[in-house]
Order: C-alpha cells, then structure tokens, then sequence
C-alpha cells in the first residue's frame, strides 16, 4: 500500500475585479479498485455562496461553487489524501500472448451490461477526439490482423513516445490531432488523445484518465515542494483485465504511482477546473501539485 | 352526396378538379365517389356562391394584419430586408371529428412514448441495456447531455410540451414526419392564425363549428402550474428566450403576453444559493418555473455549451436542486434524433407493451449494417438527413452522379450520423395562390401539454404548404404559406378565456408589476432613442423650411442664420466633423447632400436612420410590454424608416416624409401615455424621453447663444428655435411685442407649463424620480439629490437676468446654467444606470487549459 498527500493549488489573478463566478472543480480523486480516496477537501478564496458536489455521468467527483462578492484573486486548493495497491491487475511482465486486437468483440461474454454498454461511449468520437483519417493512418502499423490487443497496445503507446517531442507551449486545448501528428510535439494530453484516437479508429474503446504521476527528486536533492504537476493518460480495456492504464508520454503502463483523479471520453470531460465570470479582464494563472509520500507498505 | 354535388359545377371549383392527378388524394375532393367529402360541405355550401376572387380581400387582410402585429417582423430589418415573408391562407384545413379523434389518439400515445424514452434515457438506459436501441444512436448524439443523466422534475411527467409534423399519405392513413421536443415553436402561431381568421373571415363562414383553441392554453398554465403547486399559490413563472435575434422571438413575446408570464433572457436571470432570481428593478426575485424557449446547449454556459451567451450559468445545479423547475427540461433534444423513428414500432412494445398507433415515415438509420446497404443501393428513392445540427437535408434524385458519390463517401465515413428517409406521396389541400385554388402538398404540426397526468393535444395545428408541388418538395423552416386548422365540432366549446384558477393563484398578480431590469433598461432607450428621432427630425425640418424659403430673399442675415443651425445640427446628433470642420464654408453652402447623410446613412452613428434603427431594435426587445394599437405606430415608423433608407432628394418631398414622421412619432408616445400602465416600466420609459429631450434642448440652445451676432440675426435664431420647438404661437399669443431674448428664454427654459420647455422636463423628472422603488427610504437617492439641485437651481434663475449679456456679448450666466444642467442630466442617467439596470457585464470562461508537465525525464522508471 502506498499513502500520498496531494496538495494542489490553483491561484488565479484577474488584472479587473470579477463580480461573480460560476465554477466546477473535478479535483477528487476517484475511489478504484486499486485506488481508496481517504479523504479530498477543498477549500475556496474567498470563501464562495454556495457549493455542492455531486458524482457525474462518469463517475466523477465534482464540487461546483458559486462566488457573488467582488474579488481580483481566486484560490482553489484541494488536499487529498490517497492509497494506491501495487498489485497490478496485470500480471508482470505483461503477458504477450493476449486476445487479438480484432477478435476484442468475441471476448466480452463475461463482461456485465453496465460495463459494456458504457464501452460504447469511449469508443465512439468525442468532442475533443473527432474522427480523422489522419489518425487511423498513425494507428494502423501497430495493428496488424491477430496481433494481441497487449502488445498492439504498448507497441502503440511507445511509438508515440519516441516519434513525438514532449514540447509544453506548442498545443492548446483547440489544437487539432491533425497538427499535432503533422509537427510530431505536444504534451501529456495530446498524447494522450491521440492514442485514444488511435485505439479508437480502430473499433476499441479508450477512457482518457486525468490525474497524478509521483515523480522522483533529481539524485542527490531533496525533492522540492510544489514541482509536481497534474497528468493525463489513457485506460484501455483489455478483456482479461479489465481497464488498464497506459501512459504514452513515459512510455509505460501505469503503476501505483499513478493516481486517478477522474475519466472520460477527453479532456472535456474531466476539466479539472471550468467556470464563467464576469469581469475580470485578462488573468494569469499559477498552479502547484504537490504529491507527498507518506507511507509505504511492501507486501512480502 | 347530397344534390349539392350537383351543383358544384361553378367554374372554380371544375377548375379545381382538373389539377388533381388521378391516384392521388386530396382533403377536399374525394376522387372516388367525385364529390366534396362531408367535412367541406359546409365551407364549401357557403363558398360556392362566393369565388376565390372574394377571398382576396379577406387575404390581402390577413397580410396587413400579420404584418402590423409584428409576425413578419425581423429584427434584421435594420439592413431593411424582411427575411422572412409569412402569408396565412384564408381558407382553412377542415378535418372532421372523428379523423381527428383517432390522429388525437395517435399523436397522445406518441407524445406519452417520449416522455417514456426521455425519462429512460437519463434513467436507467434500459432501451440501450436490453438491444432495442443500438447505444451509438444516443451516445454519438450530440443531444444526449451527460450533465443531465439522472435529472428530474418533480412530477411524473418529465416531457411538458411536444409538437409532432405530419402529413396525411395518399392512402389516408397520417403519418409521422418528424418530432419536436426541446422547445417545440408553433403553438403561438397557431393561435395567432386563428385569431386573425376569427377577425377576416366572411360572415357567411361563421355559424360552422369548429373547437376552440382556448383550452389548450389553459391547461398548458395548469400544467406548469402543477409543477410547484405543493407547496407554492404563486409560483413564479417566466419565459425564457434567447432573445430578438431569434427567428420565433415574435411567438415568445406572443405567448408570454397570452399566458400572462414575463418574458426574460439568460441576463436577467442569476443563479444564487443555488435558486435562480429574476434580476428586476426592484430587486431579486425568486424564480419557480422557467418555460424555455431557448435549445438546450445554450441553457448553462457552465455545464453545457461553454460559450452560449443566452444561458445562465448554474442554472442546471438549480434544476437538479429542484429549486427550479425547466421545461423541457434540458437534453431533451435527443428526442429530436430522426434515427429514433427506425425503431419506434420495437419501442413502444418495450415501454408500453402496446403497438404504435401513427406510423413514423419510413426511415432507415445508416448505423446499421442492413439499413446502410439499403440506403446506399436506394439512394434516389430517399431523402437523407443528418441526426443532428444544421447540416442541410440531401436529396440525391436532384444530384449528379459525382455528388451522389461523395454523399456516399460522407455517410460510408460516420453511417450513425445519417439516416435515409422515404418520401411518401402526400395529400393535397385546397388552397388560394394568386387568385386561384390550387391543390397543394401540406404538413400539419400539432401540439400536445402535458396535465394532470394525462397530454392534452391542441383541437387544430399550424398547416404549413408546401413550396412547391413537384416532386421533391421542400419546406421551408420559418414562414411560407400557413393555414389555421379546423377541427370540426357538433357543438360550440364553451367559450373560456383564460383566469386564474384558483384563488391562491390571484396572489400570482402581485407579480405583473416586476420588471426586468433588462427590460427597464430597454424601456429607457426606447425612450431616449424615439426622443433623439423626433428632435433631429424637427431641426431637419426646420432646416430644410429655411433653405427652401432661401432663394426670394437670401438676406446676409438669413444665411448667418441658417449657418448656425447647421452648426447646432451637427453638435446635437453629435455627428462632427459635419458643419463644424475644416471646410465649414463649402458645407455651409451646399448643405443637401450632408443633410441627406444625416436622415439616410445608417452607418452613420446619430443619423436618423440609425437613432430609428435604434429605436426599433430596443422596441422589439420588449415586444412584449406594447399593446397592439401602440405596436401598430411601431411598424409605422419601421415603414416610413424604409423610405428613408431612399428619401426623396427633393427637399420638399423630404420634408412631407419628415412631418409624417413627426406625427407617427407623437401618435406613439402619445399612445404608450395612454395604454401602458403608470408603473415603473413607463417611468422609465418617459424619464428616457424627458433626459433626451433636456439635453437636445440644451445643446441647440447653447448653439444659439454661445456667440455674439448682431439683432437681424439673433432675431431670426430665436425665431427659428421657437418653430422648432412648436412655441412661435405661444410666444406670439403671450407676448405680442417684437421678439426679445428674456421672453424667450422665459418660455423655452423656465415656463413649468410649456411642454417643450427646459423647466417642464426637470420638474417631470423630479417626479418620475420620486415613484421609482428605492433601497434606502430614510434619505434621498443620489437621483433625487442631482435632479433636486437641478430644479433648485431652474428656480431660482430669472429670465432678465438670464437674458443679460456681458461685455463680450455673451450671455454668460444663461450658458453657465445650461452648463450645468447638462452636466447634471448625464450624471443622472450615469446613476439611474448604476442603479437600476442589469450591469450585463461580459461573461467569459475560465477554463485551465492544460493538464500539464510531467517531463519524462524526471520519472525514474
């Protein structure tokens, strides 16, 4: 069992007052079979009206809040504290000899109703993943007729890690897959959309994943307060697993290091942090994560 | 039938005959037994002595009144173009009774099978779980809203209001054409139709029964009604619209007015505590119900469309709160999916375990296999439809073959996007195209509101025509050719109209005297802008009196006269450079063509045809609030702003047009002074009009006297500023002697009688103040602080010494008055804006763009 302390911090700083927010936070981590959110609190400033949570269509924790006082500065700091198994439900190292990637349909007897009527909604576009041609054609080398879904998988994912450039600043959210593909760079989450949108031009269902990664301090140094930062990568499901994480930006399947926070089909869907003011002018932002270890159990 | 068969042989109706084609089936004219079917015969038995050409008239009346209403109006007239051209038929569907009452049935199951999937939709999803929908049909359905999974009204039915278009087949049997659910518009129309028929149809027409429409409205309100009534008298209902840029804004206002709730947009509205309140000039109000007429996605820029401007943000929280009820609610739009119809017939087994009473048009769903194969190979037999948006409909039979292959390409590409769609040869229904009857294809929208449990369908419908009656035919979404639908009846309804049911619901009337501050904001521009009109209009006129007067005796006098009025027109339109430029004295002496620029340009900001333009715009956005006498002087002014656009470039005829103008103007002030009630909404409608008009006055005044000119012309100006603001006769009456500066100044600044007078519209003001609603009752607001301090100092002034003039010339203590009259005035309504009006501040998103850095290299693997 590992513990962390996860603390993340969104400060926002508007250059004209804003008289009123509407905002929805989806910075709970979610409670999974490998994942045990002990608790989650946040805490807003200045301290809002009114506020409610909810799980949403997806599973989601949301906390949605309104503020109707004049301010210039926003704070959203939420502190959690979670437990992550490292019995991976996939075996190590992970078996190559899984069901082929095209007979994914004739594997999902045991799979209950529920399950795989949601399947559906992960394999068909999505707002931020649209259907591209150009996609399809990156995809299909990984995926010849009878390959295992496994290896199709992580031959996948590492080609995206070695033909594309980590290069913050390059992408937004409104970037195309198609430009991404074209000038080969992006982050986390364009690669992570692009490998859903692989999995997906080929008939399989992916699940983009937001949440954290826990990274080490440079050798030698302490690790520092706050360089932590927020992650996102993709589940697919396997049909002798179940989900399972694959992170195309470290070239790995997710650990007990990898902590859910939410799911869905993109980015749009699990949106850490949306809202509409109302004044405001331009604003600058400043986020800190903060993922803390706080206790690790081995198993013999 | 009857001898009458005998006897129709008058030669319009022959005529009639000859254009239907054998096979097919029209309303009218049954081709078997060849006579008119039983439900014509009383409308016929009537007619037959008439002709079509006697239907002129009352159809030629239908148009004025559809126009004068407002039901053709645009708000893009400004570019004074009327998009949308509706024309009502003046001879009706007929259906007879017992057809109706099995369409009734048909269209009541249907309404209540919808209402079923929507709540399993956003339910258990048990139509996806147990195959009898394939769940890409819902999923890739941009209407299926997940922020709406799992959120309900608090009654049964969740689905209040559904309109179904039909159309009859050639086999008699009516069938489905589509279905409308997240705000079905029509209803409204419907009933306006009906209205004016009820207003031009001939005498002889009148003792045929037909049901009364009336009921259905009534039993909408109960509906809503219910939806609070277990704990609230006086809920409080609203209708929400996206605003006068929408295409049905004339049928939201129509039956905001008809059902007696006020018509709001997004800004109006705030969510608070998690409860929505109406932001109204006497401060929040809470919010019960909302009748939305705005699409779902555009409902909550915070969990549905993040860039809607017509939303309010929170307002699904509220919803799930149950603190307000929406209806439809949102995501109901995925009731709108054409790919649905494909499998109806095995829905309705599965949720009503009964077999579906009115057939959907065939309808193939490309997301299957089967059904793609099928649509492909049958291409030119069907018309194919996108599932959703604003993609247009193909009709492959009127393409190339190159264009079919790429439709093919395109529905190969997303098949669970597309459906094909069979057309069904139609009936046809007599009806009047220039000046002959003609049978035309129809579809027929009905409406349905859910009450008590049960849904109550509309006794008749909105009958569109088609627009043309070849082949593939085409409606169009808005306008076209209407007809009021009536649904034969043995006996008269009982005529009701529509009262508060009960008397807890009377409290509800303490509620009519909330407006919006929108809404009140609105009002006071109306008031501003039709004020700017009216006083740029008289100074024109004055203008142009002057240079057509000019040519007999052009005096130096006259010309210096003139000169500073051009200069006064420029500085009160605030249109410089003008008549205050560089090259002043070449504008001087050819004045037309800027005096054209200033009536015409409507580019031109301060040109009357943009004050106008103006003017209508605020109007329309509280179409709701004028009666339909005060409306009519609206499109009045609309028309006469359309000659504008091209005025006569002979001064004379412009001058005929501005004076029709001028009266139009008066006629609607006067009017809205007599038929809106004195309350807050017409305080602040005349307090527009009263601040305008100070400051226009103001501003010529200070033109005139801000300079030393010798008497001759002095005289002339004071003369000209009298005619313009219609006190020549006064003065004349009152003070006989040549005219001096102090009476004047006596009569147009101080005199408290004279209407036109700067003292009349301070102490007005003063008054208006007094009866808006104040927070702080203790002190005065700082409106009643400015404007006290202006009539104080109105008062104390003295025409003599007003009218002394300092070694300069100059008038100086006159001018410093106005000085700070003027300043006043705009600080006034500087504060009256803080104070009362929706300080709509531009929304925007607030989104953290990226789940960010997690360099790889940092990770130890």
């Amino acid at each position: 069992m590992n513990t962390f302390r996860i603390t993340h911090t969104t400060h926002y700083v508007y250059t004209n007052p804003v008289s009123r927010c509407h905002n929805e936070a989806r910075m709970s981590p979610m409670n999974l079979p490998l994942q045990t959110c002990a608790f989650s609190k946040v805490h807003v400033s200045p301290s809002p009206r009114s506020s409610f949570q909810r799980i949403d269509y997806f599973g989601n924790h949301v906390f949605s809040f309104d503020i109707h006082q004049q301010h210039q500065e926003l704070t959203i700091s939420v502190i959690s504290e979670v437990a992550t198994t490292p019995t991976s439900k996939l075996p190590s190292p992970p078996p190559t000899n899984s069901v082929p990637w095209d007979q994914f349909y004739q594997h999902l007897e045991h799979v209950n109703k529920h399950k795989q009527l949601m399947m559906y909604e992960f394999i068909l576009p999505s707002p931020l993943i649209p259907q591209s041609r150009c996609v399809k054609e990156y995809a299909l080398s990984s995926f010849p007729p009878d390959r295992p879904l496994l290896d199709a998988v992580n031959d996948l994912i590492s080609r995206i890690y070695h033909d594309f450039k980590y290069e913050p600043g390059f992408s937004t959210l409104s970037t195309p897959l198609e430009d991404v593909i074209e000038h080969r760079k992006g982050v986390c989450q364009d690669f992570a959309h692009l490998a859903i949108g692989c999995l997906r031009s080929m008939g399989l269902p992916a699940m983009y994943i937001s949440g954290y990664l826990e990274t080490d301090s440079p050798p030698g140094k302490p690790k520092l307060t706050g360089v932590d930062a927020s992650h996102a990568w993709l589940n697919v499901f396997i049909p002798e697993f179940g989900w399972q994480g694959f992170d195309p930006t470290n070239n790995q399947i997710a650990n007990e290091r990898y902590i859910v926070i939410a799911q869905g089909r993109d980015y749009a869907d699990v949106t850490p942090l949306k809202g509409v003011i109302y004044g405001g002018g331009h604003h600058h932002l400043k986020v800190q994560v903060d993922v803390a270890r706080t206790h690790t159990h081995t198993f013999n | 039938m009857s001898n009458f068969t005998n006897e129709t042989n008058s030669d319009w109706l022959q005529q009639y005959q000859q254009q239907l084609r054998p096979g097919f089936l029209d309303e009218m004219w049954s081709g078997e037994s060849l006579c008119i079917k039983p439900a014509w015969q009383p409308l016929i038995q009537q007619l037959h002595s008439l002709t079509p050409r006697a239907f002129e008239k009352p159809r030629l009346e239908a148009k004025r009144l559809l126009q004068e209403n407002g039901i053709t109006y645009n708000v893009h007239s400004q570019t004074n173009q009327y998009l949308r051209s509706w024309q009502l038929d003046p001879l009706p569907l007929v259906l007879a009774e017992h057809d109706w009452q099995l369409l009734e049935k048909g269209i009541q199951q249907r309404a209540f099978l919808f209402d079923c999937i929507l709540q399993d939709l956003y339910g258990e999803r048990r139509l996806l779980k147990q195959n009898v929908i394939p769940p890409e049909l819902v999923f890739a359905h941009p209407g299926f809203q997940r922020p709406c999974d799992q959120v309900r009204l608090a009654v049964s039915h969740q689905l209040m209001h559904f309109a179904i278009d039909l159309a009859r087949g050639a086999d008699g049997q009516f069938w489905v054409l589509a279905d409308r659910a997240q705000n079905p518009s029509g209803a409204g129309y419907a009933l306006e139709c009906r209205m004016i028929m009820n207003r031009i149809i001939p005498e002889a027409l009148r003792p045929i029964t037909v049901h009364r429409l009336y009921h259905f409205f009534q039993s909408w309100r109960n509906g809503l009604q219910a939806l609070v009534s277990q704990h609230l008298d006086d809920a409080r209902i609203v209708v929400l619209t996206p605003g006068p840029d929408s295409d049905t804004y004339y049928e939201h206002a129509y039956l905001a007015t008809y059902l007696g709730y006020p018509l709001v947009q997004g800004d109006d509205l705030t969510v608070r505590d998690g409860k929505v309140w109406l932001k109204s000039l006497a401060g929040l109000q809470r919010v019960d119900i909302i009748l939305r007429r705005t699409d779902d996605l555009a409902c909550d820029p915070l969990e549905l469309q993040q860039d809607s401007q017509q939303g309010v943000p929170g307002l699904l929280q509220a919803v799930r709160n149950q603190t307000v009820a929406i209806n439809n609610p949102l995501g109901t739009s995925i009731l709108e999916n054409p790919g649905l119809l494909a499998f109806l017939p095995a829905i309705t087994k599965n949720l009503l375990g009964e077999s579906l009473h009115l057939p959907s048009i065939a309808t193939w769903w490309c997301g299957q296999k089967t059904a793609l194969n099928y649509v492909l190979a049958h291409l030119e037999q069907l018309v194919i439809k996108p599932i959703f948006g604003n993609e247009p409909y193909y009709y492959p039979a009127m393409m190339t073959i190159n264009e079919q292959q790429q439709l093919k390409r395109k529905i190969k590409q997303m098949p669970y996007f597309y459906i094909g769609q069979q057309q069904p040869q139609l009936a046809t229904t007599p009806t009047l195209i220039d000046d002959k009857l003609q049978p035309r294809y129809y579809q027929l929208r009905t409406f349905l509101v859910a009450e008590g449990g049960a849904y109550v369908a509309l006794p008749g419908g909105l009958t569109r025509i088609a627009n043309n009656n070849e082949g593939w035919f085409q409606w169009q979404t808005n306008g076209g050719i209407s007809k009021d639908t009536w649904i034969l009846s043995h006996e008269v309804d009982r005529p009701i109209r529509l009262q508060p049911l009960t008397p807890g619901v009377m409290t509800a009337l303490s509620y009519e005297g909330i407006l919006p501050s929108r809404a009140a904001e609105s009002l006071f521009w109306v008031g501003r802008y039709i004020e700017r009109a009216e006083g740029s209009s008289r100074l024109l006129r004055t203008i142009m009196d002057r240079i057509n007067n000019q040519d007999e005796c052009a005096s130096e006098a006259d010309q210096r006269c003139l000169y500073v009025l051009l200069t006064g027109l420029t500085l009160m339109t605030n249109t410089q450079p003008g008549f205050t430029g560089e090259d002043v004295n070449q504008q001087y002496k050819q004045p037309t063509p800027e005096l054209l620029s200033l009536v015409r340009d409507s580019e031109r900001i301060g040109s009357l045809a943009q004050v106008l333009a103006a003017f209508l715009h605020a109007a329309f956005s509280v179409r709701d609030l004028w009666s339909s006498d005060t409306w009519r002087t609206i499109d009045d002014i609309d028309d006469i702003l359309g000659q504008l656009y091209c005025p006569p470039t002979d001064l004379g005829d412009l001058q005929n047009c501005l004076d029709e103008l001028i009266t139009t103007i008066m006629a609607f002030t006067g009017l809205t002074a007599e038929s809106m009630p004195h309350e807050s909404g017409w305080y602040l409608f005349d307090l527009g009009r009263r601040i305008e008009r100070s400051l226009l006055q103001i501003s010529l005044t200070q033109s005139c006297f801000n300079q030393t000119l010798d008497d001759t012309v002095d005289h002339l100006l004071q003369e000209a500023l009298l005619v313009n603001n219609e006190s020549l006769i006064t003065h004349r009456r009152r003070y006989r002697a040549l005219q001096q500066m102090e009476n004047t100044l006596a009569l147009l600044i101080l005199d408290e009688t004279n209407p036109r007078a700067l003292a009349y519209q301070i102490y007005r003001i003063q008054r208006l103040i007094d009866h808006l609603p104040r927070h702080q009752q203790r002190e005065y607001s700082a409106e009643q602080r400015i404007i006290l301090a202006t009539t104080t100092r109105l008062r104390l002034a003295t025409a003599n010494t007003l009218a002394q003039r300092g070694e300069d010339g100059l008038p100086h203590l006159l001018l410093k008055l106005l000085d700070e009259c003027n300043s006043n005035l705009l600080e006034l309504a500087n504060t009256l804006h803080h104070t009362y009006f929706s300080h709509t501040e531009q929304a925007q998103q607030l989104t953290s763009m990226s789940a960010e850095v997690s360099l790889p290299n940092e990770v130890n693997v």
